[in-house]
């Protein structure tokens, strides 16, 4: 924590502008992707910036400019670059694909709050942009829980709903006595105090593009290592001393609230547009180990259900074949 | 991190600005005394007093308010992205600057003495719950979505942001607030601080989180005035 100013006598005191006046501040440095390449990948044909209430939003399509709209969000400390294999695809069917960094993460400008209230009408700011009254949205993992709740929230703005491995359901407590739960939650707590206290100051840790690659490759295991290479080129930033991830420094994985994780599986049997939802089979650690049973019975009436064998939770990644086939299907 | 001073005349307002990642919080001193500080957090759309309220006038020690992000002068966000989590960080912050402290909160901020007494509860020498506006948040479960506009209510003739952020009033309005979520807050209090009775209840209405609050050990139900005494009384 940083103290500034130090105290001020009452009738002497400075200002500090009340208001915060200034555009969010953007990302550093967006990387050109000159000879970027991974087999199947293609870098998005176009990037403009939307404004959500001060929040400047990076936002990337793919396809035609004229072409119908779809929207496509992406998940928690991702990026749309992450669409690179499946957007094409898509795209390639015939579909304008819009997708966006969300604040805080990518090119788009970070915030000084976060919370899911705020992504949710950030996607709304994105979904306006399209000039769509309504269109398609799919999203994966924390982007598809978002939205499930535009859909949910706003179903006249939504005609169709994708969800790829993005359906929280019921976290199970290990089975402890109350006090020690108690130390649990409290560890918590306490840890994600003291990482606001330090927050002012921090940054990601610096490294090359292996490093970063292997970093991100404990959390994606399932992945293949040039994958996640070609995304620190795309998710990243060089500064002399190595590349960043694009990723607000005050943002943390984890953390805690009275959030539960079925309140999204919820909303998806409320919803009247059709609806598609594709779950990888494999448990990571990035996933929700949500099982099919558990999207089979909150699947609205005329919905579809895929589970994918031998698939993680970056369905889209894995298989950008298989995902891409089923998307452009459930449009048509 | 330079500490600031804290002299200054004995009864005049003073300021001390804090840094919570990159919002600007106000902490105001509003009566300078030896012994442990009362800290006052304001309801939802307030801000800190200019003066010692009278209610807790008769407090021994030195009394501070802190304004919370998108109130009185702390800094006011672009684009909202409000959580009461977030506002318990604005108030560990201020422990940060003083140490250990008796936390009293109106609405929004009783909520916020609770969060903080349960996840400080080393630095929360007691936290008292009163009525005011944001007790009740969004309620106990998940009620129908709906997302806030882009152009929140501002006052006719205000060309920029001015505290209180409509964003605040908005999300903070709506936040889930479940009574299972809201006795674990309890639960740390009482097995980390110490305290018999960690957290006192001197409001009179019952939000579904306090009314759960208010069954469970360690907490009082009790006039303001016994809870300042109960508070004051310990080390």
């Amino acid at each position: 924590m940083h103290l500034t100013g130090g105290s001020r006598p009452a009738g002497s005191v400075t200002a500090v502008p009340a208001a915060d006046t200034r555009t969010s501040r953007p990302a550093p440095v967006r990387h050109e992707a000159g000879s970027l390449t991974y087999p199947g990948a293609r870098r998005p044909d176009r990037h403009r910036l939307v404004d959500a209430s001060g929040i400047s939003l990076a936002v990337w399509e793919w396809g035609d400019v004229d072409a119908p709209p779809v929207l496509f969000a992406h998940g928690g400390f991702d990026f749309a670059g992450t669409f690179d294999t499946l957007a094409p695809r898509v795209a390639d069917a015939g579909y304008r694909v819009v997708s966006w960094d969300q604040r805080g993460h990518g090119d788009s400008g970070s915030a000084r709050l976060y919370s899911w209230e705020a992504d949710v009408r950030d996607a709304l700011a994105v979904v306006d942009s399209t000039g769509a009254r309504s269109l398609p949205v799919v999203g994966h993992s924390k982007g598809g829980a978002l939205m499930l709740h535009l859909a949910d929230a706003l179903p006249h703005r939504v005609s169709h709903l994708v969800n790829l491995d993005g359906l929280p359901s019921a976290r199970s407590w290990p089975d402890v006595p109350e006090h020690h739960r108690t130390r649990m939650v409290n560890s918590e707590l306490t840890t994600w105090l003291e990482h606001r206290r330090a927050a002012a100051t921090k940054t990601r840790r610096p490294g090359t593009v292996e490093e970063l690659a292997r970093r991100r490759g404990l959390m994606n295991p399932r992945l293949d290592p040039a994958w996640l290479a070609y995304l620190v080129r795309i998710g990243a930033f060089e500064e002399p001393d190595g590349w960043r991830w694009k990723i607000d420094p005050s943002m943390r994985m984890g953390g805690f609230g009275p959030w539960r994780p079925e309140w999204s599986m919820a909303r998806l049997p409320s919803l009247g547009m059709p609806v598609l939802c594709v779950l990888g089979l494999e448990i990571e650690v990035m996933g929700w180990g949500t099982l099919p049973e558990d999207v089979q019975h909150h699947l609205p009436p005329g919905g579809r259900f895929v589970a994918l064998d031998d698939v993680g939770h970056f369905v889209h990644v894995e298989r950008p074949d298989v995902v891409g086939d089923l998307i452009v299907d459930f449009l048509a | 991190m330079s500490a600031p001073s804290t002299s200054g005349p004995s009864t005049g307002e003073h300021l001390v600005w804090l840094t919570h990642v990159n919002v600007q919080l106000a902490l105001h001193r509003l009566r300078d005394a030896d012994g442990r500080p009362l800290l006052i957090l304001h309801g939802l759309g307030e801000h800190t007093p200019a003066e010692v309220p009278r209610a807790v006038s008769a407090w021994p020690g030195p009394i501070w308010g802190l304004d919370l992000t998108g109130h009185g002068r702390s800094t006011v966000p672009l684009g909202g992205g409000y959580t009461a989590e977030v506002l318990m960080a604005d108030v560990d912050h201020a422990l940060a600057h003083l140490g250990p402290v008796t936390v009293l909160g109106r609405g929004l901020g009783a909520y916020l003495a609770l969060l903080i007494a349960g996840g400080r509860a080393a630095l929360v020498r007691g936290a008292i719950l009163t009525d005011g506006p944001g007790l009740a948040g969004g309620g106990p479960s998940p009620h129908s979505p709906f997302v806030a506009g882009t152009a929140p209510t501002r006052i006719p003739g205000l060309a920029v942001d001015t505290a209180p952020d409509p964003f605040a009033l908005v999300e903070l309005a709506n936040d889930i607030r479940p009574p299972d979520y809201a006795t674990s807050f309890v639960r740390q209090a009482v097995q980390f601080s110490g305290l018999d009775t960690p957290v006192s209840v001197t409001g009179v209405v019952r939000p579904s989180w306090l009314a759960a609050v208010v069954d469970e050990p360690g907490v009082a139900v009790s006039t303001l005035p016994e809870a300042l005494r109960r508070y004051a009384a310990i080390d």
